[in-house]
């Protein structure tokens, strides 16, 4: 269950691998969706938190195109109804995340991303 | 009390069948809700916001299910895959990841409002090689300092655990606090035996000693105390004959008899007038 809220929080954490490590770019995703809970509350506190840039981005390879290109001043339902439809429903089951910067493979399958690293990687 | 940590690492002592075990066992069940309850009580979160949450060995979803109840909204990380497939059959709401906290987190800075870890700490605390990273200061080390940079600030940060001595303790804390943490221990009913938990909590921020750290829970435990079930009733009978009373009498062993002989036991012996009686040592 990689859902794109959380995508927007991870980064590559390889040893070394410092800048350019964000945002992980899927590959090979298979995508389900599973309605959940609408709520605005929870959404209003986490909109600082977003890095936009990146959520429109992974939200366009995952090929939902309904949020613009910068966040808006009003937040009104209707926005945050897809905001929440994007973040929270959008589930990826299979593919890989692929580190920007250092190239490193995070396979996702059963939709648990594998985030263990071999020795030689480990910070 | 069993240590499971010393027997093999968590991805290999939790497999299909003790994955399956831990989460089926009520008395389980009930402990990690408890525990999961008084973290959530120690984070001490503002009521009316719902916050984003880090479950730092969710395991199987067992204190993930109290966070979904609560209305958090939260993410968890486990190393042996066992128990996440557990919990993506139990359907809990929260994203898993397959993680091994030793490794460190690759979170952005500030993305949590709170972590909590139910009896994980001390899985941390041996080496599995002889790697210098899989030693368990470097490992801890590194868990703390990338856990610090993710929470936002302020929050906090609960684990429960089970320190096997006062040396475990003074690691892990002198550890935290090089990461950046403030807090200390919290130990809940001290004096008994069997309710006794041990809490970290650790705070990011908060302007140097402005947060107290909580009081541990005291005095009797209400349920599940010091003392063992029907202790009390034990203790009346014993001062009532003077004796305690064999638990082994006649009409225990005939009444186990008659259980074996239902079930269809081969060599049940036959009763007499014999029975329960003790061998004289004249014989």
């Amino acid at each position: 269950m990689v859902r794109l809220i959380t995508h927007n929080l991870l980064a590559c954490h390889v040893k070394g691998c410092t800048s350019n490590n964000f945002p992980l770019e899927f590959k090979d995703v298979q995508v389900v969706l599973r309605e959940s809970e609408f709520n605005p509350d929870f959404l209003r506190g986490f909109i600082p938190k977003i890095e936009w840039t990146a959520l429109v981005g992974a939200a366009r390879e995952l090929g939902d195109t309904s949020l613009p290109d910068q966040p808006p001043e009003m937040l009104d339902d209707d926005f945050l109804k897809t905001l929440h439809h994007v973040l929270l429903e959008i589930h990826v089951e299979e593919g890989i995340m692929i580190c920007p910067n250092c190239k490193h493979n995070y396979a996702i399958s059963n939709g648990i991303p594998n985030m263990l690293l071999a020795e030689h990687e480990i910070g | 009390m069993s240590r499971p940590e010393l027997i093999a690492p968590p991805e290999i002592y939790y497999g299909d069948i003790e994955a399956t075990k831990y989460t089926k066992n009520t008395r389980n069940q009930q402990i990690q809700a408890d525990m999961t309850y008084r973290a959530l009580e120690l984070l001490n979160l503002p009521p009316d916001e719902p916050a984003f949450l880090l479950d730092i060995g969710c395991g199987s979803g067992l204190s993930g299910e109290i966070l979904d109840e609560e209305g958090y909204i939260w993410a968890g990380v486990d190393i042996a895959p066992s128990m996440l497939e557990v919990a993506l059959e139990r359907e809990v709401e929260g994203d898993l990841f397959l993680q091994d906290i030793g490794q460190g987190f690759g979170f952005r800075p500030g993305s949590f409002d709170g972590a909590i870890s139910i009896s994980v700490l001390q899985w941390l605390l041996n080496a599995e090689t002889s790697h210098p990273t899989s030693s368990p200061p470097h490992r801890l080390a590194r868990f703390f300092t990338t856990l610090h940079s993710s929470l936002r600030n302020p929050s906090r940060a609960v684990f429960q655990f089970y320190p096997s001595s006062d040396d475990q303790i003074q690691l892990i804390t002198s550890i935290a606090q090089k990461a950046g943490f403030g807090g200390g221990i919290v130990v809940d009913y001290p004096n008994s035996k069997k309710a006794k938990k041990v809490f970290l909590c650790l705070y990011v921020g908060g302007g140097g000693g402005s947060q107290q750290l909580p009081e541990g829970l005291d005095g009797e435990e209400v349920e599940e105390g010091g003392n063992a079930r029907f202790e009390r009733r034990r203790e009346r009978e014993k001062s009532k004959n003077g004796k305690r009373k064999s638990v082994k009498a006649k009409d225990w062993i005939l009444k186990k008899k008659e259980l074996y002989r239902k079930r269809g036991k081969d060599g049940v012996p036959n009763d007499s007038k014999f029975t329960g009686r003790k061998r004289r040592p004249v014989f």
